[in-house]
Parts: structure tokens; sequence; C-alpha cells
């Protein structure tokens, strides 16, 4: 469905040119859910901007359904991590998820539906006349995924979208978009820098090494859906996986170095 | 109750102290003899007599008309240019200096040239108002404009919000509170602006009428002008304000949660 080859992006030129991402290729399949770790500081937001189109790469490709992408694709919708900075302040909750509706060509019933629908769907229709900040962080989130699924995109990307949350709610918003899933069928990347988050959510993993940003390993999650919070963190295979990718994630922190993770303990950075 | 109670006291705190300031200017000046502070008494009866509402359409209606007509000019125009100028580096450096030119002349230079290209009828009053208006509504337009968080660019991008849609309901509402700032600013522009345009070559207007009256020795009367003038103003900024709080009340309460 959407597939990136041989993406690279250098900000600057001459001297003070800085290589963001080496080299990164990988696909995405119709309705999978893949998410992408890495190191902090690694590119992951730079690689979603050039995913979506916003961002121009230095050379490379990303194309979707077999056309490339320039301009961000009608087909595709993201949730950003600043939730605070994305949502319009100005226009209640409605408004907000009925904002990229305008432009589509439906009867207004039509999209009253949607809008309801998707406000339903991510648990807020007690708050649907609210403004975004009379909402708690967790709660806009929420909105800006309503504004996302309304618009009904065949793929969805999300940069960090949990990572301003308390730990509680941001459990609660994992299975919340576990759940959006299911009901729209969509397909969705979903960049964090939090491992147990990328092994809960997601059917592949691509995991980054540090800037300038290659693809260290991609691996396949095959544990069961639907996910839950205790059972799925309890099985070994999780465990497992969960270790796994830790420890890629912190050898690419030390450098690269096969035998890192036992010779640099204060590598080990808690995500 | 308590808030209450106080804000009861500190509305009786606002409205006491100019009670208490007229009361001691009309004590003080009812045995003036001086020619120049005639007593309050006789200013609000000239004031009453002249403006409630013996010249109300003779000359408050001009001047409201001109202060109107230049201040709306102002803000379309500012607003409109301000918006082309924050979207575009390379059109706000290269008006830039011409900008900072054009607003740094004193305006009631531009007067004597007024009157010979435009004359002496309401345009060229309306043209100095409106010159000297546009500039704290443009300035503030381009920097809200420019400062529109890059994220919200981004989601417009991402949901294909562009054309008048993008403009109306994302890149204007953010910029509002800048842009309501400079209006305010204009807003007390304005009515001097105006003041000082019906002073030179007028023939109506309260601006004329406090001159003419001073020339005529009629100094109560000019008073009364003078007190109008500064009810205007009053009136306004209240209007004005009251407007914002409206139109902003996302704002206040926005800011107010990121308080915490």
């Amino acid at each position: 469905m959407l597939s990136i080859k041989h993406l690279s992006k250098t900000y600057g030129e001459g001297e003070r040119a800085t290589r963001a991402i080496g080299d990164v290729s990988f696909e995405l399949g119709e309705r999978e859910f893949v998410c992408v770790v890495g190191p902090s500081g690694c590119g992951k937001t730079t690689l979603l901007k050039c995913m979506s189109g916003l961002l121009e790469p230095t050379a490379g490709e990303v194309e979707l359904k077999g056309g490339p992408v320039t301009e961000p694709p009608e087909e595709m919708a993201l949730v950003f991590q600043e939730y605070s900075r994305s949502l319009l302040p100005w226009l209640s909750v409605r408004g907000n998820v009925v904002m990229p509706l305008r432009h589509k060509k439906l009867d207004k019933a039509e999209r009253t539906k949607l809008v309801e629908e998707a406000v339903d769907a991510v648990g807020l229709s007690g708050f649907i006349d609210r403004y975004p900040w009379q909402l708690s962080g967790g709660m806009q989130q929420r909105v800006a995924i309503a504004r996302a699924i309304a618009y009904q995109p065949e793929i969805l990307l999300m940069d960090e979208p949990f990572a301003s949350v308390d730990a509680q709610t941001r459990g609660d918003l994992e299975d919340l978009i576990l759940r959006v899933r299911e009901r729209y069928d969509m397909t969705i990347l979903f960049v964090t820098h939090d491992i147990d988050e990328s092994v809960y959510l997601s059917n592949r993993i691509v995991v980054l090494t540090p800037s300038p940003t290659e693809v260290r390993e991609i691996l396949d999650v095959d544990l069961p859906y639907p996910r839950d919070q205790i059972e799925t963190k309890e099985l070994p295979e999780f465990a497992h996986l969960r270790a796994h990718v830790y420890r890629l994630i912190k050898r690419a922190a030390a450098g690269e170095q096969p035998d890192a993770e036992s010779a640099a303990p204060q590598a080990a950075e808690a995500p | 109750m308590r808030p209450r109670t106080r804000r009861v006291l500190e509305l009786a705190l606002e409205i006491a102290v100019p009670v208490v300031l007229l009361a001691i200017i009309w004590v003080w000046s009812a045995s003036s003899e001086t020619f120049y502070y005639p007593p309050l008494s006789e200013v609000l009866q000239r004031f009453a007599d002249n403006w409630l509402f013996e010249r109300f359409a003779s000359d408050v209606w001009p001047s409201l008309r001109r202060m109107g007509l230049g201040y709306a000019i102002a803000v379309v125009l500012g607003v409109a240019v301000g918006t082309a100028l924050g979207g575009s580096r390379l059109l706000r450096l290269g008006t830039a200096p011409v900008v900072e030119f054009l607003r740094s002349i004193p305006p009631p230079a531009l007067i004597p040239f007024g009157i010979v290209v435009i004359g002496v009828g309401d345009s060229m009053k309306v043209f100095i108002i409106a010159f000297v208006c546009v500039w704290p509504v443009l300035l503030n337009t381009i920097d809200g404009i420019e400062g529109i968080d890059p994220t919200l660019k981004d989601t417009a991008r991402v949901y294909g919000l562009s054309g008048t849609d993008r403009l109306l309901r994302m890149t204007l509402p953010a910029a509002s509170p800048q842009i309501f700032a400079g209006m305010r600013l204009s807003l007390s522009l304005a009515l001097i602006l105006m003041v000082i345009s019906e002073m030179v070559a007028s023939t109506n207007g309260i601006g004329f009428f406090v001159l003419q009256s001073q020339r005529s020795f009629a100094i109560a009367e000019m008073w009364s002008g003078i007190l109008l003038l500064g009810f205007l103003g009053y009136a306004f900024n209240l209007v004005f304000v009251l407007l914002e709080r409206r139109v902003l009340a996302w704002h206040r309460g926005a800011k107010a949660s990121a308080l915490g």
C-alpha cells in the first residue's frame, strides 16, 4: 500500500549539511499496523513528514498505491504529537472534526453522521460541543484521532501521538486506537520511541538506527489480536519481542558495538 | 457569596472615583471667576444644549461617519495586505522599507498634501484617518500570520484545507489575537486623527466645533466639545473590549488552560 524506497533527507547544504535520514526502505501492506521505533532523535518525525508528503525527501521515493507522494494525499490522515497545537482552539470538538470534511463532497446529513460516529468512536460524545482547551490532554488527543478517522483515510500516520499523556491515559488510548482500527479497517503507521507500545500495538516493527537513520531490522509481531493490556503483556512472546527490540535500540544508541549492552549500562536509558 | 461581594465593592470603587472627582470639580468650579475654567454646571448645560441632540446631525454624525469610514478602510486594508505580506517572506522583505518609511511620517504633515490633492471635503479626512490607522493593523496582522504554529500549517495541508476555507477558518482566526491588538491601537488613533483633520479647513464636525468655540471665546462650549470627545473615546473603547471578549473568548480560555 505504502512503500518507501531508499529515502534520504539532508538538511542544509555544503559544510553545514546534516544527514537526518541515511537510507530507509520498507513497505506497508493493506490493513497492517506497523510501528516505527528508534532511539531518541533518530529522525522519526522527519521520516514521517517525508512519508506524508509534508517534507520533500532529498532522495528516494514514497509511493502510495503505486503513485508518488509529493503532497499530503487525500487517502491519508495524520495525528500529531502536539495535539494542543494541531487542534483549532477557536472551534469546538465538532468544529474541529468537521473541518477537514468541509471540502469533501458530502451532504450535510452525511457529514454530521461521520462526525458524530467518529466522536463516538473515541468516546467523546458527551463533549462534542466543548472546546479543546476545556478538555484534558488525553481527551484532546482523542479529538485529534476523531478528526483523523472522520476524514475516512485508508492510511493513518501517527507521530508519537501518546508521548505527552500520562501512563494510564496512554494505555487507554492504545486500546482505543486498536478498536478504531478494527472498526474502520485502516492501515496504520505508528511512530513511537516507546518499545512496549510498539510491541503491544503492531503486527510489524521497523527498528531504526540513530541518525543518519537506516533500517536496523524489521520484525513480525505474532501476538494474537485483540490485545489486552494485561494478558498480552504477560505472554512470554511479548517479553521476548520487547527484549529483542530493546537490545537493538540500546546497541544502536551505544554506537553499534556488538557487545554494547553488556559494556555500557549507562546506555540503558528507560523509554 | 464572598467573591460576589468583592465584585460589587470593586464596581462601586470604579464608579465612586469618577463621581467624587466630578463632585470636586463641580464645587471647585462653581465659584469660578476665571474665564478659562467656567463652572461645571455651565459646561454641562452647554453639553446638553449642543449635543442632546441639537448638533448631532450637523457635527457629531459627520465626525462619526468620517471616523468610521476611515477606520473601516484601515482595518480591511490592513488585514488584507497584512495577510498577503505575512504569508510571504519575500514580499515582506521587499515592502519593509516602504512600510517603515510611510508609517514614520507624522500624520498631521499629510494634511496639507491631502488638501491639495484630495480637497477639503470628507474624502481628505477619511484618507488621513485611514492612512494613519492602517499601520498598527497591518503590522500586527503580519506578525500574527507570521507566527502561526507550523504544526497548524501542517495540519491544514494534511487535511487538504485550502483557499477561503483555510483563510477564514484557520489563518485569520489564528492571527486574530494580534489583529485585534492592532485594531484597538488604531481605534484611539482614529479618534485623534478625526479631531485633527477637522481642525484644518473644515466646516463642521466635533473637532471643528471645539476650535471654532475657542476662537469665538465660547469657552464653555469648547469644554462641552472636549467632554463629548472624552465620552466618545471611552465608549468606543468599551464597545471594542466587549466585542473582543466575545470574539476572542477561545483565546482567553486557551491561554488560561495552558497556564494550568
